[in-house]
């Protein structure tokens, strides 16, 4: 039998609906490519006996008739949400061996779906991170290298080594400033962020909650349509998801774009970038010309003040969300002398560095005195970022960047500068802030082999243009390349 | 690098540190100062925009807070929710003494 990790997941569910293998043989060649890609430090906790048997149960399902979206399809899980008797750590010491007694709503539906979990994918702690360096778990190695081990990028760092390596068909990911996006443009995979509010964020571990939302990464466009179709609904466990019909969005992919109004803002050419990513933006331009789109200038004029407001809206709401982490219901607890000494040892040893920076840095500017200078302001400059967009829509149905300014770099480069390290979500964090999807499509290699990616951003609620104009860029770029399997 | 205004001090980092629960080592005060300075110095930036009558953005979707039913719909699991404690005894987590 030919390799069954090289299939896609589309490919993958057809080959089970023809009865060409069964979960549980899909299931063990995962497996199987997991163990091999152990150094890559993708996972933090593997379920292969329960994967087996719910692969055993997927193919006694399909016998009797009962076929789900997903039906006996091996994926992982970002170890951010959580998965019900099995260990859940958001990639931090805080959590101890918390073991969820429930299951996230986008797990749950997933294997109401027939989805066969491997286990949970590494991440940056609390997904505070663009290079999967944080974590308590170690780094995460990208599967793409140059002589050196590189990052996969964060902090869906797990996820999209994973899927990079064809160690899974497809994971779930998270994204607050880029943590989909700009991971899969490191690794050669897609990723969406869906609208806020498409996926539930009940059962995910909180990191910046007006910002935080769940989608997949995948080998395609078309696998991240399928793979989204199963994680979005409307779950009333979180009063922000949206009360709205899922679409059939495998079925926006590959439609024509012939007409379609393409923004190119001008705010994305940015000092420092590499030329190789401006001459793929460009011949992404040219691409989807080819296929019928129209280009249309555009101007985004606060894409630079997007970056800092999110550093002051992020840690503001994850010093509130963390929190929670005193040491007294569930996780690690440090005694200490008293009450609060023991509140002061947990958190202090429970969490790692750039978690701590970030709680204190949004415990002042929420502070006294501090409040409407920094946190009041960045709310302001984030409507600003809104009708940036707003006004954009009025001239483009979609808009096209690069997703990332620069390839994967080598783990340790940037770790010492945080500012430096944030400056990697500068294209990916505006959507975020506005609530908008966002697509990153592996679009070309760079001069070392390594992957770029590019980013498509729809209006609120029109991720079916998004695909569309995604799958366009996907047929036209023809992406077909693989890092060389060095890690077995 | 430029001090934002108000630049933060050493003693502020112990106060910030206090506020959010966590312990910093007397030498680290200082460096973690300059740290903190660097990023807020980078998000000086924001006051640049010009933001006079605008609203502040609280909210990423554009829907009114849902209702819903004041009623029971989960509960009686004291175990489960008991399951992941650090200390508990006898049906009860068990906690610092907080009042002396």
């Amino acid at each position: 039998m030919s390799d069954l990790t090289k299939l896609t997941l589309e490919a993958a569910l057809a080959g089970m609906a023809a009865g060409d293998f069964s979960s549980e043989e899909l299931t063990k060649a995962h497996i199987d490519a997991c163990m091999d890609g152990a150094d890559l430090n993708a996972f933090i906790t593997t379920t292969f006996e329960d994967a087996i048997e719910s692969a055993k149960a997927s193919d006694a399902r399909r016998k009797s008739g009962e076929v789900g979206l997903l039906e006996g399809a091996p994926l992982g899980v970002k170890d951010l949400f959580c998965t019900e008797g099995v260990k859940t750590t958001a990639g931090s010491k805080i959590l101890g061996d918390f073991a969820p007694p429930y299951e996230s709503s986008v797990t749950a539906n997933m294997k109401a779906d027939g989805m066969v979990m491997l286990g949970k994918l590494n991440l940056d702690e609390f997904a505070m991170g663009s290079s999967n360096e944080t974590s308590h778990y170690g780094p995460v190695i990208n599967p793409w290298r140059k002589g050196e081990d590189l990052v996969p990028g964060g902090s869906s760092g797990g996820s999209a080594a994973a899927v990079g390596a064809d160690m899974c068909l497809g994971a779930t990911a998270t994204d607050t400033g880029g943590s989909i996006r700009q991971p899969a443009s490191f690794t050669g995979t897609v990723g969406i962020k869906p609208t806020y509010g498409r996926c539930s964020r009940w059962g995910v571990v909180a990191f910046a909650s007006s910002l935080d939302q769940a989608g997949p990464i995948a080998k395609t466009v078309k696998d991240s349509a399928i793979l989204l179709e199963s994680m979005a609904g409307y779950d009333p466990k979180d009063s922000t998801s949206l009360n709205i019909d899922v679409p059939k969005w495998s079925e926006s992919c590959g439609k024509s774009v012939k007409g379609l109004r393409i923004g190119i803002p001008k705010e994305y050419s940015i000092d420092g970038m590499p030329g190789e990513i401006q001459s793929l933006w460009d011949q992404g331009i040219a691409w989807m010309k080819d296929a019928g789109a129209e280009i249309v200038p555009i101007t985004l004029p606060h894409t630079k003040y997007a970056l800092p407001a999110y550093y002051v809206v992020a840690p503001a709401e994850a010093s509130s969300n963390l929190a929670r982490y005193d040491g007294m219901r569930y996780g690690l607890r440090v005694d200490g002398k008293d009450l609060t000494d023991t509140y002061d040892r947990t958190r202090t040893e429970g969490f790692g560095k750039e978690v701590r920076r970030r709680i204190m840095i949004g415990t002042y500017v929420l502070s006294a005195g501090y409040y409407d200078a920094y946190y009041l302001r960045a709310q302001k400059v984030r409507t600003r970022i809104v009708q940036d967009f707003e006004n954009a829509w009025q001239t483009c149905d979609a808009i096209l960047t690069p997703t990332a300014p620069s390839a994967p770099f080598a783990v340790g480069r940037k770790l010492n500068d945080p500012v430096k390290m944030y400056l990697n979500d500068i294209f990916t964090v505006t959507t975020n802030l506005a609530g908008l999807p966002g697509i990153s499509v592996p679009a070309g290699l760079d001069a070392d082999g390594l992957p770029l990616g590019l980013q498509i951003i729809g209006k609120a609620l029109d991720e079916d243009t998004v695909f569309k104009a995604a799958s366009a860029l996907e047929k036209a770029a023809g992406f077909t390349a693989k890092p060389e399997k060095w890690w077995k | 690098m430029s001090q934002p205004k108000g630049a933060v001090s050493a003693e502020d980092v112990k106060k910030i540190a206090r506020l959010s629960r966590l312990h910093v080592e007397s030498d680290r005060l200082q460096p973690l100062a300059e740290d903190l300075n660097g990023i807020l110095a980078w998000i000086e930036q924001l006051n640049e925009v010009d933001v006079e009558g605008v609203e502040p953005m609280t909210s990423a979707v554009d829907m009114a807070a849902p209702m819903r039913k004041d009623e029971i719909s989960d509960g009686d699991k004291r175990n489960d929710i008991l399951k992941n404690a650090p200390k508990k005894d006898d049906g009860f987590f068990v906690v610092p003494r907080s009042v002396e």
